[in-house]
C-alpha cells in the first residue's frame, strides 16, 4: 500500500470527553487509516461510541491522546477554513426552517472559497454543477428544502458537500429515516462517488448487511477493539458475532447477515 | 447569488414607496401641509406658509427621519436574532431586550435620586441613557443566549424572554414605589413610546449607532447564510461560531439599546418586518433580506407613525398601540403557520 494514498490516518487515538474535573476515555489505541477512493462503513452498537470517533475525525472535539492527520498534516493545526477546504460533513438532523432551495444549500458548500459577501465565481458555479450532474438531481434544484422527501434531502446535501471540493467527506447514518430502495440509492451513488472522483468516504451506519455488499472497507467499533478491514476479512475473522453483546443475535457468514436466535 | 428580475422590481418599488411615505408622513398630521409644498419645502426650502415651515423643519421632518431610523435598526435587530436563534418568533421586543434596555433606563430615570448630583448627571445626560439602555439589553440577550444553549426548544426560549420581561417589569415597579411623581411620569412617558420630540442633537446620536449596528450586521451577511443549516454546517464551512455570535449580539443590543434609549420600546416590529421581507421576496438569502428588511422596516415605521398622528384631527395615539396592532397578529399567524420563515 501507498504511503501517499491516505486521507485520514489516526495514531494510537484515543477518544473521548475531558474536563476540568474528570477525563472520560471511551476508546484507546485506534490506529486506522482512509485511502483515497475508498468507500467506508463504521458500525458499532448504539452508544459504543461512533459518534464520538466521528467528532474526533472531523476535529469537533480533540483527541484525549494519540493524533488524527487528515493529509499528513495534524488536523488540530488546520484553521477552520483550511479544514472546510479539505473535510465535508452530512448530518442526519433536520435542517433549521429556511426558504433555502436546493440550489442555494448546494452553492454554500462554496463559502470557504467564496469572498466575504458570498458572490459566486465562475469556477464556484461550475463546481456546483458538477455536483448536481453527479448525483442527478437536476430536477430538484428550485424546490425549497422542505418540499422534498427525506432521501431527495439527504442526497442534496451530499452534493453540497462535494461542492464543497474536500479530499474526504464524513457522514453520520445517512441511511436512517429510508427505506430500502432509497439506502440503496444513496450507497449506490456514494460507491460511485468515490470511484468517479477519488475522494474518501466515511459514513456511519447500522445497515450491517448493506455495508458488507456496497463498502471497500469497514471499520467494526466493538467493546473489545476497534478494527478495520475489507468485509470478506472481517466476515473469516468472526469479528461480527462479538460485535453485539446479546444471545438474540448470530452472524451467518455464509450469507453475510444477522439471523435471530 | 445573483438577484431574479422579480427581485429587482420588488426593490425599485419599495425604494418609491419609501419615499412617498416619507412625504405623506411629513404632510400629513393635525395640520396637513399638501404634498407639492413638502416637496418644495425639501428641496428649495421655500414653502408658501411660515408655519408650514416651522412645522416642516421642526416637528414633521425630524420625526420623519426617527421613524426611518428607529424602523430600520429595530427590523435588522430582529432579522440577526431570527437566524442566530433558528427561531422565527425572535425579536427585540419578544425576547425581553427591550424590557432589558427599559430596566436599565428605569435605573437612570427612577433611581439616580440616590446617587450625588454630579454622577445623576452624567447618566441623566443622553450618553448615560443610550449607554445604560444598550447594557441593559445587552444582559438580557446574553441570559437569553445563556438559556437557549440549555433549551433547543423555539417556545421555550419564548417563555424564557416573556419571563424576563416580567422580571424587569417587577423590578420598574419596585423603583417606580420609591420616587417621585415628576420622575414617574417622565418615566411613564417614555415607556409608552415616542418618536416625536427628538431634538437633531439626540437624532444624530441616534443615527451614528444606528449605522454602527447595521455595519455590523453587513459584514455578517455571508456567516449569517452559513448558519441557515445550523451551527454544526456553518462551522464545517469555515465559520468561526464564536466570532459571529459575538458580532450578532453586538449588534443587536447596539442597536435595540440605542433606539429603545431614544424611542422608548417599540413593539413588535423586529419580529415582523423581516417576515414581510422574507415573505414578499421568497427567499432566505441575507443579502437579498438585509436590503428588504432596511426598506419594510422604514416603510412599516412610517406607515404607524402616520395613522398614529391621526391625520386631521388634534389627538396622537401612542406609537406602541399602532405597531402592537399590526404585529400581535403577525406572531399569530406565524404560530398558527409554524412552517418555513
Amino acid at each position: 500500500m501507498n504511503h501517499q494514498n491516505f486521507t485520514i490516518k489516526t495514531n494510537n487515538l484515543s477518544i473521548g470527553y475531558k474536563s476540568k474535573s474528570e477525563t472520560i476515555t471511551i476508546a484507546q489505541n485506534i490506529n486506522l487509516s482512509l485511502e483515497k477512493g475508498k468507500l467506508i462503513a463504521l458500525i458499532g452498537e448504539n452508544g459504543i461510541g461512533k459518534s464520538t470517533l466521528l467528532k474526533t475525525l472531523t476535529g469537533i472535539i480533540p483527541p484525549i491522546q494519540g493524533e488524527v492527520s487528515l493529509l499528513h498534516k495534524s488536523l488540530q493545526s488546520y484553521k477552520p477554513l483550511d479544514l472546510a477546504q479539505e473535510l465535508s460533513i452530512v448530518l442526519t438532523e433536520k435542517l433549521p426552517p429556511s426558504n433555502l432551495t436546493v440550489y442555494e444549500i448546494i452553492a454554500l458548500g462554496r463559502q470557504p472559497y467564496t469572498n466575504w459577501l458570498g458572490t459566486l465565481s465562475d469556477e464556484d458555479t461550475i463546481k456546483i454543477e458538477e455536483a448536481i450532474s453527479l448525483t442527478e438531481i437536476q430536477h430538484l434544484i428550485h424546490k425549497k428544502h422542505d418540499e422534498i422527501s427525506d432521501g431527495q434531502l439527504q442526497i442534496a446535501l451530499i452534493a453540497r458537500a462535494l461542492a464543497q471540493d474536500t479530499s474526504i467527506i464524513i457522514l453520520d447514518e445517512p441511511t436512517t429515516h429510508l427505506d430500502l430502495v432509497h439506502k440503496a440509492t444513496l450507497l449506490k451513488l456514494l460507491q460511485k462517488l468515490t470511484h468517479e472522483t477519488g475522494k474518501t468516504i466515511l459514513y456511519s451506519t447500522h445497515d450491517i448487511d448493506l455495508a458488507i455488499q456496497m463498502t471497500d472497507e469497514m471499520i467494526v467499533f466493538t467493546p473489545n477493539q476497534i478494527v478495520q478491514d475489507q468485509p470478506c476479512n472481517l466476515i473469516q475473522i468472526g469479528i461480527f458475532n462479538s460485535l453485539f453483546d446479546t444471545e438474540h443475535l448470530t452472524f451467518d457468514a455464509t450469507i453475510g447477515k444477522f439471523k435471530i436466535k | 447569488m445573483p438577484l431574479t428580475k422579480k427581485q429587482n422590481l420588488l426593490f425599485i418599488i419599495l425604494l418609491l414607496v419609501m419615499v412617498f411615505l416619507f412625504l405623506v408622513n411629513i404632510s400629513l398630521g393635525s395640520v396637513s401641509i399638501p404634498l407639492k409644498e413638502v416637496v418644495n419645502g425639501l428641496l428649495s426650502q421655500e414653502m408658501s406658509k411660515e408655519s408650514w415651515e416651522i412645522i416642516l423643519w421642526n416637528f414633521r421632518f425630524p420625526k420623519a427621519v426617527t421613524a426611518i431610523l428607529v424602523g430600520i435598526g429595530l427590523s435588522m435587530s430582529g432579522l440577526l436574532m431570527q437566524t442566530l436563534f433558528r427561531n422565527p418568533l425572535a425579536g427585540p421586543y419578544v425576547l425581553g431586550l427591550s424590557s432589558g434596555a427599559s430596566l436599565g433606563v428605569a435605573f437612570i430615570i427612577l433611581g439616580t435620586g440616590f446617587l450625588p448630583t454630579f454622577i445623576s448627571s452624567f447618566f441623566l445626560s443622553n450618553y448615560g441613557l443610550v449607554l445604560a439602555s444598550s447594557l441593559g439589553s445587552f444582559l438580557v440577550l446574553m441570559a437569553v443566549l445563556l438559556v437557549s444553549q440549555k433549551l433547543k426548544d423555539t417556545m421555550a426560549i419564548l417563555i424564557v424572554g416573556l419571563m424576563f420581561g416580567s422580571f424587569t417589569g417587577a423590578i420598574v415597579s419596585i423603583l417606580s414605589y420609591f420616587t417621585s411623581a415628576e420622575k414617574l411620569q417622565k418615566f411613564t412617558f417614555w415607556s409608552m413610546g415616542s418618536i416625536s420630540n427628538l431634538s437633531w442633537n439626540e437624532i444624530s446620536l441616534l443615527s451614528v449607532f444606528v449605522i454602527i449596528g447595521i455595519g455590523i450586521s453587513f459584514m455578517v451577511i455571508k456567516p449569517l447564510n452559513a448558519l441557515l443549516l445550523g451551527e454544526k454546517y456553518a462551522q464545517s464551512i469555515g465559520i468561526n461560531y464564536k466570532k459571529t455570535r459575538f458580532l450578532i449580539i453586538i449588534a443587536t443590543s447596539i442597536l435595540a439599546g440605542s433606539i429603545t434609549a431614544f424611542a422608548g420600546p417599540i413593539a413588535f416590529i423586529g419580529l415582523a418586518v423581516p417576515h414581510m421581507a422574507k415573505l414578499l421576496f421568497q427567499t432566505s438569502n441575507h443579502f437579498v433580506l438585509f436590503w428588504s428588511t432596511l426598506l419594510l422596516g422604514a416603510i412599516v415605521m412610517l406607515c404607524c407613525d402616520t395613522i398614529a398622528q391621526v391625520p386631521g384631527n388634534d389627538i396622537t395615539l401612542p406609537i406602541n398601540a399602532i405597531t402592537s396592532v399590526i404585529g400581535a397578529p403577525v406572531v399569530i399567524w406565524l404560530l398558527v403557520r409554524k412552517k418555513r420563515f
